[in-house]
């Protein structure tokens, strides 16, 4: 049992560690076994005390439906949470997620994942669309129900994370039996003390789920702004902070991608000055209207959404990100050996630039 | 810097009981005094003379203000000021500063006026932030190789982003002002500082590319050249508010208050007001410059926002507007009033501003730490939603019926 003052989001836990992430246009799903190889070669970028996958299209059975990964840390808090998602939503199916025990693996929590609607009478009441209304539910899971924890809360996805090393993690929750068009993939090496489950990687958020390698200066900064729009950074991890940020940017704000980018690895002003016009004013904009979510510090993420995937570096490229394809994959990793032991014939093989994000996307998503 | 500028009667005989020892002692080493008389020369108090019948240079103690003009003119490097030693009785309740400070004050029957900055040894919290900035990364960046960007823009931002039909975004913003590193020059009037002070200003923020703000004495004409790096300030004398004065700078502040002096205002001797410092203030050569505590036209926040729009109108809405005030205990509800009355910038000045003249009982024992006080409006703008311009959402989870 992790002493409670040690928990992500009692004391700031900074991390180094690795990633990697495959990608298929045509939405062709294969299983976890890949991209635990590939996480698997990079060992020693972690120190096994996290690890976690997030998979797209693990539930087609269940796509138009919320899929809500929960820890619990006892019988009382899943008591607790499920009378509120009683009363907030319809439970289509629930069940424990199945896992296999692996030595390494202990002091797991309780494990359940349920399919949901939102509640009809409740959510015209709310006036909300669903995503807000269920990111909404989500919050109040996180902060006001002692003991229990949303791992992630998006359609046709779903988060699978734990302490210890992330092959490890693989195995225990059966990657192998789910088949998806989108794998991301974590190991953790915090610098400070064991990690807790619900801190381990991906930090999820609706159907965002972000993976990353590096360690934020601007963190409080951007925690600062990011709360008062309604996100409350629970966890203190520089992932969960990325995630609400780009949240806000896409989601509440209506930028594009490429616009979110700009915004959180903005080009110095000395490049934007350098500039044509018009997009000098775009960039200008960008940075003057978001200048509190910019990210400064190394980071280097993944970030999995519906029907896609965004790779991105912080400007001055201050953390290694590989990228390459073979015919309809693309793969991203922090190293090129992670993406050679599953893929050794590649088509084309590149170090993306700093604050250049790049993004792939399903070519038909509506044929998932 | 600071000393006690008391009104007093010129060439009047002192009664012993008013005799205040002189602060300074000037200490001349005679072995190396040439008797070339620069210091005599120098001096604009006339603290040294040539005693010819004794041959040698003496000095008049009691007119020394400790500027060291005459020790670093000294050729030989005679001269050096000490602090008296002549003493008080101790007492840690009644310091001679204090006394003295009375006696000044019952020999006159005048307030006691100071000018410069609290120079009382309270607290400074930013000299308890030990750390450098490249520290904040595990391990530290290279200060060599990843630059720290310090441009800054202040103003406005619009709520939402919008977009043409192109799907471009929209990218006009209200006005800001940008700055190359975020420091400013502090607000000192035409008038209780010097056109040649002006001048240095203007051009040292010109070449910075940062600001620096006229003060409450309006602007001189041969500074208008200097206007994309200055701040035009509105006080509540209106002095020099005029439409030309307002589009000549790159802002317009409006001073409700002042950090040395919360809640009292200002006044400049008619002595001072001469020629151009007249001409640009738009009053009448010697007439005293009395800027009231409040505006006369400011008894309310919603008197405030008008304010605001009316700089605005009369400026095509082209200029942001700033509105400072003094760091007091209540600072909070005041900038969360502010925020809300159209300004687009919030200035809060720390006890230890600076003033050409306040009470010096004011100057030393009211008002805030600047940090604190940022402190606390931070914490309370956020909690109120303002820093994001966006009325705070929901926080709680639909349903409840």
């Amino acid at each position: 049992m992790i002493k409670e003052s040690l928990r992500e989001g009692n004391i700031r836990i900074p991390s180094g560690c690795a990633i990697s992430g495959i990608f298929n246009k045509n939405g062709e799903r294969v299983d976890g076994s890949q991209i635990i190889k590939s996480i698997r070669v990079m060992h020693d970028r972690s120190n096994g005390l996290g690890g976690g996958f997030a998979g797209y299209g693990i539930y087609p059975e269940y796509k138009q439906y919320y899929a809500l990964h929960i820890f619990y840390d006892g019988l009382d808090a899943k008591h607790d949470c499920e009378k509120f998602l009683e009363e907030h939503f319809d439970i289509i199916d629930l069940a424990k997620i199945p896992t296999r025990k692996v030595a390494s693996i202990t002091d797991e929590p309780l494990i359940w994942r349920y399919f949901v609607t939102p509640l009809p009478s409740k959510l015209s009441s709310s006036h909300l669309d669903e995503k807000e209304y269920t990111g909404q539910c989500v919050n109040h899971i996180n902060t006001d129900i002692t003991g229990a924890f949303v791992v992630s809360s998006g359609k046709n996805m779903g988060v699978f994370k734990a302490v210890g090393y992330p092959e490890d993690v693989g195995e225990f929750y059966k990657l192998d039996e789910y088949a998806a068009y989108s794998w991301t993939a974590h190991g953790r090496y915090p610098t400070n003390t064991p990690g807790w489950w619900g801190g381990a990687h991906p930090f999820a958020f609706l159907d965002f789920t972000v993976v990353h390698n590096g360690e934020i200066s601007s963190y409080d900064a951007n925690r600062r702004f990011i709360e008062m729009f309604g996100y409350k950074c629970t966890l203190l991890t520089d992932t969960e902070v990325i995630t609400y940020i780009i949240d806000y940017l896409v989601r509440k704000q209506g930028l594009t991608l490429e616009e979110t980018a700009h915004v959180i690895a903005a080009p110095f002003w000395t490049s934007i000055s350098a500039m044509d016009d018009e997009r000098k004013a775009q960039f200008e904009y960008l940075r003057k209207q978001y200048a509190e979510l910019l990210i400064t510090g190394p980071f280097s993420i993944l970030l999995g959404f519906d029907g896609g995937l965004m790779a991105l570096n912080d400007r001055l490229k201050l953390r290694s990100m590989v990228a390459a394809e073979k015919g309809d994959t693309t793969y991203f990793a922090s190293e090129e050996s992670a993406i050679r032991v599953i893929q050794p014939d590649l088509d084309r093989v590149w170090s993306p630039a700093g604050g250049e994000p790049v993004i792939v996307r399903l070519t038909n998503p509506n044929e998932l | 810097m600071s000393f006690a500028v008391s009104i007093r009667r010129e060439n009047f005989y002192m009664l012993p009981q008013d005799y205040v020892a002189p602060e300074f002692e000037v200490i001349r080493n005679q072995d190396r005094c040439i008797a070339c008389r620069v210091c005599e020369r120098q001096c604009s108090n006339e603290v040294h003379h040539y005693d010819a019948d004794k041959g040698i240079m003496l000095s008049d103690e009691s007119k020394c203000v400790c500027c060291h003009r005459c020790v670093s003119l000294c050729p030989v490097h005679a001269l050096k000021i000490v602090k008296s030693d002549h003493t008080f009785r101790p007492n840690a309740n009644w310091s001679g500063q204090t006394i003295t400070e009375i006696y000044k004050q019952a020999s006159t029957g005048a307030a006691l006026l100071s000018s410069m900055g609290n120079p009382v040894d309270l607290p400074v919290y930013w000299d308890h932030i030990l750390i450098n900035a490249s520290q904040v990364t595990n391990p530290s960046i290279d200060p060599l190789r990843e630059p720290m960007e310090t441009k800054v823009s202040l103003g406005k931002r619009p709520e939402k982003i919008t977009r043409n039909a192109d799907g471009t975004l929209v990218t006009k913003m209200p006005p800001h002002i940008d700055l190359t590193t975020p420091i400013m020059f502090s607000a000192m009037s035409y008038g209780s500082i010097s056109y040649n002070a002006h001048e240095s200003l203007a051009r040292a923020a010109t070449k910075l590319g940062i600001c620096y703000n006229t003060g409450e004495g309006g602007l001189h004409k041969d500074f208008y050249k200097y206007g994309p790096n200055t701040i035009v300030q509105v006080a509540s004398g209106r002095f020099g508010v005029h439409k030309d004065f307002l589009m000549a700078g790159c802002a317009i502040e409006i001073k409700m208050g002042q950090g040395a002096k919360p809640g009292i205002g200002g006044h400049l001797p008619g002595a001072k007001i001469t020629g151009s410092v007249s001409a640009t203030r738009m009053i009448p050569e010697g007439t005293d410059a009395i800027s009231p505590a409040p505006h006369h036209d400011i008894y309310s926040i919603e008197d405030l926002r008008q304010l605001v729009y009316s700089l605005k109108e009369a400026t095509g809405y082209t200029k942001p507007v700033i509105v400072k005030i003094a760091a007091v205990h209540n600072v909070a509800a005041i900038a969360s009033g502010i925020a809300r009355s159209g300004a687009d910038i919030i200035a809060i000045d720390g006890f230890r501003g600076g003033t050409g003249a306040a009470p010096t009982r004011i100057r030393d024992n009211v008002g805030i730490p600047i940090e604190l006080a940022l402190a606390s409006v931070d914490q309370r703008l956020r909690d109120e939603g303002m820093d994001g311009k966006e009325p705070p959402p929901d926080f709680l989870p639909p349903g409840g019926g």
